[in-house]
């Protein structure tokens, strides 16, 4: 919650975001959550003797361009977005509206998969510890071949290309641009500290408290 | 804030138990609000904040004692939920704005008296610790 | 005995370091006879650890053997294929025996190597790595806890010049420099300009720092063609790939050495950086030839 009220301390106006799927069934970014972390950002925010306002959406899944495209009237009129979805949603939200400042409302820890026909990318590697509000919602540390966390590696080929597969964009490129485009680069030259690979405890066991 | 104590009562206690003070002219704290719900159960998290953002000072939970209720469960999650919703307001540091649950029964005025200058006492108390 | 690396940094107008890559297999030979070919004409001596990650015989180990022949050696240290934990045990161990250059390295993706099933690591980036070596350098490791006995190692890193884009890879080679590194050593360039732009750069960040530019001598078409396909970070021009072409048949390797102590001159004479690195995989018995040409030994 502290880490959600310092990212947010910057912004007067933001959606809250919630996920009607997933997140919904395991009690952490549905439409109750979202009423909740909401009323808590307001109610947080008063107490320092300032505002905030706060739209609030459900998306059926924050995983689907399509779905979350139906929120371009909210986003456009608020200044950011808080995600309660898990990882792919956030950074869904995050590519769908690249001008906007997107932050994880939750830590993934794990990811249940979809039994479906077709072609699912992965964009989250469920560690545990989020890392999607230092890089414009693009996550390094499954989209980059080596995991990286503090800038591309030096086999970045023409174009922004990965070392391993020239069809395959530099994650870290793809974060600076993003950056760029908001004006946040100086996230991207902080340091960051070696990751916690141990946040969850494998195998994942979460025992969720229902609001 | 407007000082004001959000009583949520169950209407087959408290409700009654409230009715019973006023006939009986008894005097509770002229800031307490009541709003009648068909059962402590139904009081959920985000009613208790949205008081809370619309400027109470407290909020009060008051359902059916132990074993009475008459949705079997409800006053046992209700309890549950303010424990939840005390430990959301720590989350974002703020104190001194209780939500606190009482039960009493339906023949118990004196009960519901106490529970208003309870919470009454623990606002003044928190206000002056600060 | 060579003198350390730290001090040749410090005095020496033009630094000059090549690479021992180690072989696959027990029988050293080949990299004796490498160390005492070269060990006194340049001032350290890199070695590889697990390049393009294929297996070998390892860096620290190669490193003990340059010691031995009392050489200078610097140990290259990617990220790959060590935990934090092993990263640190093996430095304590490297610095015990009188290893003290470290260069700090990410380290090429297990995609690329010869054992492509292999987990890749990756617990650290470079910019840890670096903030790591100078955690052991205080005394204590990377949990805190008190070390016995001190470390004190000379710290470099690689940037690749010629980057596209350019701007993210600055920004990593900032972090770089900030963390504390005493040398840069960069991928191999081919463009003099490049090359000044990055020195720039550099220098805006930190003035102190040694750049010493990355020389692999091209020493054909195909070769060229080859390293611009495959090898990540490195591009060559094509009036050198022109150049190479007009070269009669049987003399690649002469003209590849050519336009290497070219470029090598053109920087020590316009001060564009404090020395190079050449890399002449597989070739190192050639590289005394490059110095002559260029007018370094």
């Amino acid at each position: 919650m502290e880490e959600i009220k310092q990212a947010m301390a910057l912004y007067k106006k933001v959606l809250v975001a919630g996920c009607g799927t997933c997140v919904t069934v395991c009690w952490a970014g549905g439409e109750k959550e979202v009423g909740i972390l909401a009323s808590q950002l307001r109610l947080a925010r008063s107490a320092e003797g300032s505002e905030i306002v706060t739209l609030e959406a459900i998306v059926e899944r924050q995983c689907e361009k399509e779905m979350v495209a139906e929120l371009k009237d909210k986003v456009t009129e608020v200044e950011a977005v808080l995600s309660l979805a898990c990882g792919s949603g956030v950074q869904v939200m995050a590519e769908l509206f690249e001008d906007k400042p997107v932050f994880p409302a939750v830590n993934t820890t794990f990811i249940g998969m979809p039994e479906k026909e077709g072609l699912w990318v992965e964009m989250c590697g469920a560690c545990g510890d989020c890392f999607l509000d230092r890089t414009g919602g693009i996550c390094p540390i499954v989209r980059c071949a080596k995991g990286l966390l503090n800038g591309p590696c030096g086999g970045t080929r023409k174009g922004g290309k990965c070392e391993i597969d020239p069809d395959k964009d530099c994650a870290w490129v793809l974060v600076y641009r993003r950056l760029e485009k908001q004006g946040r680069l100086d996230l991207m030259r902080q340091y960051y500290t070696p990751k916690n690979f141990r946040a969850v405890k494998r195998p994942g066991r979460v025992q969720a408290t229902k609001a | 804030m407007n000082g004001r104590i959000i009583a949520f009562c169950c209407e087959h206690s408290a409700y009654p138990a409230a009715d019973l003070a006023g006939k009986l002219g008894l005097h509770y704290p002229e800031t307490l609000r009541i709003i009648r719900v068909p059962c402590a159960g139904r009081v959920d998290v985000i009613h208790m904040l949205r008081a809370l953002e619309k400027g109470a000072s407290a909020v009060l939970v008051l359902g059916c004692e132990d074993g009475a209720c008459h949705h079997i469960t409800g006053n046992i999650r209700a309890r549950e939920r303010v424990k939840h919703c005390d430990m959301l307001l720590r989350e974002i540091g703020i104190d001194g704005r209780p939500v606190v649950m009482f039960n009493l029964s339906p023949n118990a005025p004196h009960k519901f008296v106490k529970a208003a200058n309870e919470i009454t006492k623990i606002i003044k108390e928190s206000r002056e610790a600060r | 005995m060579a003198t350390p690396f730290r001090e040749v940094l410090k005095t020496k107008g033009f630094v000059v370091t090549t690479e021992v890559g180690p072989d696959k297999g027990s029988n050293v030979s080949k990299a004796i006879e490498h160390i005492g070919l070269l060990k006194d004409k340049v001032d350290g001596l890199n070695v590889t650890d697990n390049q393009s990650s294929v297996m070998r015989y390892p860096s620290l180990g190669t490193c003990l053997l340059i010691k031995e022949h009392g050489g200078e050696p610097v140990l290259q240290v990617t990220c790959r294929d060590r935990n934090r934990l092993a990263i640190q045990a093996d430095l304590l161990f490297a610095y015990s025996r009188g290893i003290s250059n470290v260069l700090c390295l990410t380290g090429d993706s297990i995609d690329v190597g010869d054992h492509k099933e292999a987990k890749q690591v990756f617990d650290l980036d470079s910019v840890q790595l670096i903030h790591l070596v100078h955690t052991l350098n205080s005394g204590k490791d990377m949990a805190g806890n008190e070390l016995s006995g001190g470390i004190d190692f000379c710290i470099g890193t690689s940037a690749s010049p010629s980057s596209d884009p350019l701007e993210p890879q600055l920004i990593k080679v900032e972090k770089k420099l900030k963390a504390g590194v005493s040398f840069i050593q960069t991928q191999a360039v081919y463009e003099l300009d490049e090359l000044k732009r990055f020195a720039e750069f550099v220098r805006t960040v930190d003035e102190e720092v040694k750049i010493l530019a990355g020389i692999v001598p091209v020493i054909g078409v195909k070769m060229a063609a080859y390293m611009n396909e495959n090898v990540p970070g490195i591009f060559i021009p094509q009036r050198l790939v022109d150049e190479l072409a007009e070269a009669p048949k049987g003399t690649g390797v002469s003209k590849g050495i050519e336009i290497s102590a070219r470029m090598i001159r053109q920087l020590k004479e316009e001060r564009v950086c404090d020395g190079v690195h050449i890399m002449f995989i597989g070739r190192e018995e050639r590289v005394p030839e490059i110095l002559e040409v260029a007018g370094l030994l």
